[in-house]
Parts: structure tokens; C-alpha cells; sequence
């Protein structure tokens, strides 16, 4: 997107809203910002009605913060928490039915590629572990088998929030929920590992307790799905509403699990380790 | 592949002189697509789909089709084809049976989000106990998707009704999408003569700023946006912005009417309109009413042809009008529920007798002689 296409017109600007006014000139889309940046540009999503401590609200903002070009992505969603703050992003969102964000997301890449050859159109799914892990497992892994161009993004609280705290695939074992009255009896969905098997040519886990880590493995995964494959990211993103622990522990929790289940892991390709070897080093 | 140049759809439809071929309903659809400036075409097999996009797939490798690939099922595929649609571009599938039934969800989504996406149903019996036969039973269910639907007679009106779809889906007063739909078999498997245009000439692309919402390209104003409607807030305003979208996605569909009779001529034809017994059929129910009604004349009996070629939209005035001197109308169905008889009862208010049948389903042809005892039987009443 031509920065040109938002500046406003001088003579309707005062028509326009504020809102709009600061995102033209203070936004992310002239040039690319960082999570390093927050607090000092306008985001693209800033207003979300998720819960107070939200750790899915954290991981989409601090996702949203770190895509290489905003004027040039589109996120594919699907229902559930991760929908409320994308709706409102100032990007262009879409979400369609539960679970497809992947079929979704590769008819549109392909299209865009072929829309506009010489522009780097980056489609990222950004959706839940319901999402991803249990009624999007076929269509998500199948992306991956296709070797689609798309960068997908799990922020995986654990736990079906929206529609009132079920257990889900990425539910750990033998934690109580909702529709698992006497705990859930199978471990964690291994999609990471699923990734790698599967195409992804890069993985990462990480957690909302380290945004600088979101930061790089984000805009990591989004260039090289660019170029060489698929890549897959999940941020662990604790749900206080359906754990039942104050909003204000959120950080607390996810930084504790990062010394457990949720150990920073990545994986890369050697033909991904050589790309961004090759193009992006100094930056990495 | 043969250079192709653009031309006006009216040229195409209308003006161009045709080549009779002698090919199958599957054939047909090739053809028709070849002329249809496709951007994008996804597959999955279901018999008695699987040979149409097959041959889909041929014209893509000859250069046709600018992207192709088979999709991981049903629902992946019409998913798949929505994205391609948000991302601005034409795109072309086809399902039946258990098919459409897999994908169903991705149906009232399109509509939803006004995508224009051409689909062809080859109807089918939906399973268990399992069947792959001739049924028209997916088209219920189809109705209020928020899909404009045209239901074929032969391969002639698949062919024809594929390419005016993509224009009748494409006009920025419509924007949503068309279901194409022919009794898989007895069309798609069976050779017919059928006059197409010439491979040299094409429909013109597509265009994505026709779209009434934004092209999901980020190459429009980033306001704070999204393309679905605003649902998961439980306040008036959100309740009152689902309620008028899905009055729009209706009027959408009433505004294409003069897009239909534009195209397809009429969204009904009728035939020997005065008489006292009316056929009122769609699909290969209409050319089993011709021999039926063939058999009546020789008898001396009255009766006339009602082809329904628009379902969604339902021709309700021109059905009124057409049927306005009978005493009674016969619905012929390739199915066991007769959505067809419920759908002519609920428009004709009562104001004449319907007879729902004869029905066939299970993969049976439809004896033109069952048709011919309802007419009989209505005629001598």
C-alpha cells in the first residue's frame, strides 16, 4: 500500500477523525516500527474489549507491533478471543468460518502473489489454540504440506475462552475445565513438532513474559515465509478469567512457565537458516 | 492454448457465432470456463463432480487459468476459494451430494461477505445408507444460504449459466455469489449437442474494486475495519448492524433479478401458458415433463410447461402470471422431500391445486409415464 492512498486531503481533514488523522501520520505503514517503538506510534489496534489481563490481548498487540510491513499484511482470524482486538485492527482482517483460517489464507496469499508480483504481501493467521489445534488441525496442516507462503500464529492460552472455559487440544494434562469435569486425560497437542514434520521451515515458542522475543521471532517468521515456506509461531498467552488467578499475574505466570512447559524453542530449516543467513543476518 | 481477446458479454452470449459440439455435461463446464477469464480454480474430487474439475485442471496446465490446486476436502476448498475472492480475484469450483453438505458452512459465509464466487452443484444423493446416484435432496438445504441459485436443464444451460453467472455475481449491486446447478449424471455423464462460442474470445476479468466492501489487498484506506459483520457484542448496535446485513444480502439478491432476465433471458420459460394443467419443474425434471407432455397432446389433453431456471431469486410474479388460468399444477422432483412443490405452494398462496409429484429419488430416471397419469388424473378432475 502507497502511503498516498491514507494521507488526507487537506481541504477534508477536519472531516476526518482524529483517530484516522494520527494513524496517517503516526501509524506504522510509512515506516516499519518495533516493539521497541511502543508508546511512541500509533497502533494498529489499540481498543480491545478483552478481558482486564488478557494474555491473548497482550500476544496480539505485541504481534501487531512487530509485523515487518503493516501497510503491506493481512491477517486471516477465526472465532474465538484472538477475534475481538483483530477486529478492530487497522489493517485488512478477515475472518470467515471456525477453524478455515488456513484454506482461507492460502487461496488469498496466492492470489495477492499473483496481484501484485513485485509487492511482498505477507498473510499471517493470527488465531487461537481451539483454532489451530482442534478444528483447524486438518486445514492448517495441510497449508503447511503445501508449502503455502503464510506465517501462522498460535497465541495458545489453553483453554476455549470465548465460549466459556473448555479444555482444548492445548489444554495440559489433567488440568480441570469445562467439559473435562475430572481433568484432561492427554497431554498437549505437540503442534510445534507437528510444524516441523510438516513443512514449516521455521518454528518458535515463546511466552507474553518476553516481548522482545515476540519481536524477533514474529518478523522472523513473517520474512521468511516471504520467500522460503511456511512458518509457525505460539505464544503462550494465560488466560486469567477461566484460570482463575488476578489479572495482574498474567506476566508473572507466563515468565514462571517459561521455566517449564513453555521453554523458548526454535527451529529452523537449513534452506531457512541460509536465507536469512544470506539476507537478513545483520538485522537478525 | 489459443490466444484469447476479450470481449463484451453480451458478444459472447448473444453474438458470437457458435460451434455445435457434441460433448458431456463435464465437457461443458470446460468449455464454459475456458471462456470465462478464471483467475483461480480449486478442486476436490466427488463423483459425480470429479471429471468437470478435472478438465478444469486441463485447460489450467494449458494456460487458461493463472492458479489451480486440489484442496484437502470440501470445506478446506470452498475456504479456500473464499480467501482467493476476498484477495480480488474470479474464482470457479464445483461440488455435489455429500460434498456440498461437507462444505455447508462456507456457504452462508460467502454470502456474508459478499464474495462472488462461482460454484457448480452436480447434485447427488446424499448418503447413508451410502449412494453416488442422481437426487436433487442438496438443493433444500441450499435455499437460504443467501446464494443466488440456477438449476440447469442440460448441458446447453450449464454451459450458458456458468459464464452468465460469473457476470450476474460480479455486478456491484449483487456481489454475492452463484451456484450453479445441474443433476449430476444425467447431465455430466451424457453426451448432448451444445453450441458454445468460439475458444478465441473471453468474458472480461474481473474487477475488484466492484466490490461493495473493501478488497482485502491493503491497497484501500486502513480505517479501523473488518469484513464480516460486527456480531460478538451483545448490544442493540450490534444486533441491529447482523439484522440490516442479512436484509442486504437478501435485497442483493432481489436486485439481481433484472441481471438474471438480462442474461438468461426470463427467469422462467413458459410454455402453453393458458392451459388448465400446468408442469412447473426444474433440472432434468423439465425435459421428463417434455416427453410426458408429448404423450398428453396426442391425447388431446391441455397442458402447459412452466421451467423454473431461477431459484434464488424465485420467480414468484412470473409464476402467478404464467399459471393464472390453472386449475391445477403438477411438480415432477428428482428427490424424496419435494422442496420444489413447497416452494410453488408458498407462491401460488393456495389459489390453485399443486400436486407434489411425481418423485423419484435414489438414482432412478423419472418414467415420463408417472408424469403423464398426473396429468391425466388432474386433467379429468
Amino acid at each position: 500500500m502507497s502511503v498516498k492512498i491514507i494521507r488526507p486531503t487537506a481541504a477534508f481533514a477536519d472531516l476526518l477523525p482524529a483517530e484516522y488523522l494520527e494513524l496517517a501520520a503516526n501509524g506504522p505503514y510509512a515506516s516499519p516500527k518495533t516493539i521497541n517503538d511502543l508508546g511512541n506510534f500509533k497502533e494498529i489496534i489499540e481498543e480491545h474489549p478483552h478481558c482486564a489481563g488478557c494474555g491473548v490481548a497482550l500476544g496480539v498487540r505485541l504481534t501487531a507491533a512487530s509485523l515487518p510491513a503493516p501497510a503491506d499484511t493481512l491477517i486471516v482470524g477465526t472465532a474465538g478471543c484472538s477475534f475481538f482486538g483483530l477486529a478492530q485492527a487497522a489493517l485488512n482482517y478477515s475472518c470467515s468460518a471456525f477453524g478455515n483460517q488456513n484454506a482461507v489464507a492460502s487461496g488469498l496469499k496466492r492470489m495477492l502473489k499473483i496481484r501484485y508480483p513485485d509487492t511482498h504481501k505477507d498473510v499471517v493467521v493470527l488465531v487461537g489454540d481451539g483454532g489451530i489445534a482442534d478444528i483447524g488441525l486438518d486445514l492448517t496442516l495441510h497449508s503447511w504440506f503445501r508449502r503455502e507462503k503464510i506465517a501462522t500464529i498460535m497465541v495458545d492460552n489453553e483453554v476455549y475462552g470465548n465460549t466459556g472455559g473448555q479444555e482444548s487440544g492445548m489444554t495440559q494434562e489433567g488440568q480441570v475445565l469445562n467439559m473435562a469435569p475430572k481433568g484432561k486425560n492427554f497431554a498437549k497437542i505437540p503442534v510445534f513438532e507437528l510444524a516441523q514434520v510438516s513443512g514449516c521451515v521455521y518454528c518458535a515458542r515463546v511466552t507474553v513474559a518476553s516481548p522482545k522475543k515476540i519481536g524477533q521471532v514474529v518478523r522472523k517468521a513473517i520474512l521468511l515465509a516471504r520467500e522460503v515456506g511456511p512458518t509457525y509461531v505460539q505464544i503462550y498467552t494465560p488466560c486469567p478469567t477461566n484460570f482463575k488467578f488476578p489479572p495482574q499475574q498474567t506476566i508473572n505466570i507466563a515468565k514462571k512457565a517459561e521455566e517449564g512447559h513453555y521453554s523458548f524453542r526454535e527451529f529452523i530449516s537449513d534452506e531457512a537458516q541460509a536465507y536469512w543467513e544470506k539476507n537478513f543476518s545483520s538485522s537478525a | 492454448m489459443i490466444e484469447q481477446k476479450v470481449v463484451a458479454p453480451e458478444y459472447l452470449f448473444n453474438e458470437a457465432e457458435r460451434e455445435e459440439q457434441f460433448i458431456t455435461g463435464s465437457e461443458a463446464v470446460r468449455e464454459a470456463i475456458r471462456r470465462a477469464n478464471v483467475d483461480m480454480a480449486i478442486s476436490y474430487p466427488i463423483t459425480p463432480q470429479s471429471e468437470s474439475m478435472h478438465l478444469v485442471g486441463d485447460i489450467y496446465a494449458e494456460g487458461y487459468i493463472k492458479e489451480y490446486f486440489r484442496g484437502e476436502n470440501e470445506f478446506a476448498v470452498m475456504s479456500s476459494v473464499a480467501g482467493a475472492a476476498m484477495g480480488g480475484v474470479r474464482v470457479f469450483t464445483a461440488t455435489g451430494g455429500p460434498g456440498t453438505l461437507r462444505a455447508f458452512e462456507a456457504f452462508p459465509t460467502w454470502a456474508g461477505a459478499r464474495l462472488p464466487v462461482v460454484c457448480a452443484f452436480m447434485t447427488r444423493g446424499i448418503n447413508s445408507p451410502l449412494s453416488i446416484q442422481p437426487d436433487t435432496l442438496e438443493m433444500a438445504y441450499m435455499l437460504d444460504t443467501g446464494i443466488i441459485m440456477l438449476h440447469a436443464e442440460n448441458s446447453q444451460d450449464l454451459y450458458d449459466m456458468i459464464l452468465q453467472a460469473f457476470m450476474i455475481a460480479e455486478k456491484p449491486e449483487v456481489h454475492i455469489p452463484v451456484g450453479v446447478f445441474v443433476d449430476g449424471f444425467f447431465v455430466t455423464h451424457t453426451r448432448d449437442r451444445v453450441k458454445i462460442a468460439p475458444p478465441d474470445i473471453k468474458l472480461p476479468p474481473y474487477n475488484p474494486y466492484s466490490a461493495p466492501v473493501p478488497v482485502m489487498d491493503m491497497e484501500n484506506p486502513p480505517i479501523r475495519q473488518m469484513r464480516d459483520p460486527f456480531v460478538m457484542k451483545s448490544n442493540f448496535i450490534s444486533y441491529a448492524a447482523h439484522a440490516s446485513w442479512q436484509q442486504e444480502i437478501l435485497a442483493a439478491a432481489e436486485r439481481s433479478r433484472r441481471h438474471i432476465a438480462h442474461y438468461l433471458g426470463s427467469l422462467l420459460e413458459a410454455e402453453n401458458e393458458n392451459a388448465q394443467v400446468m408442469i412447473v419443474a426444474s433440472g432434468t425434471a423439465v425435459s421428463q415433463s417434455r416427453e410426458a407432455i408429448e404423450s398428453a397432446r396426442q391425447e388431446g389433453l391441455d397442458v402447459g410447461l412452466v421451467k423454473l431456471k431461477s431459484l434464488r431469486p424465485f420467480p414468484t410474479e412470473e409464476l402467478k402470471a404464467v399459471t393464472a388460468n390453472a386449475k391445477a399444477v403438477i411438480v415432477p422432483e428428482f428427490n424424496r422431500v419435494g422442496w420444489l412443490a413447497r416452494e410453488v405452494r408458498a407462491a401460488l398462496e393456495a389459489k390453485v391445486k399443486v400436486v407434489g409429484g411425481p418423485r423419484v429419488f435414489g438414482g432412478m430416471t423419472m418414467p415420463p409415464d408417472l408424469i403423464l397419469d398426473e396429468i391425466r388424473r388432474c386433467a379429468n378432475e
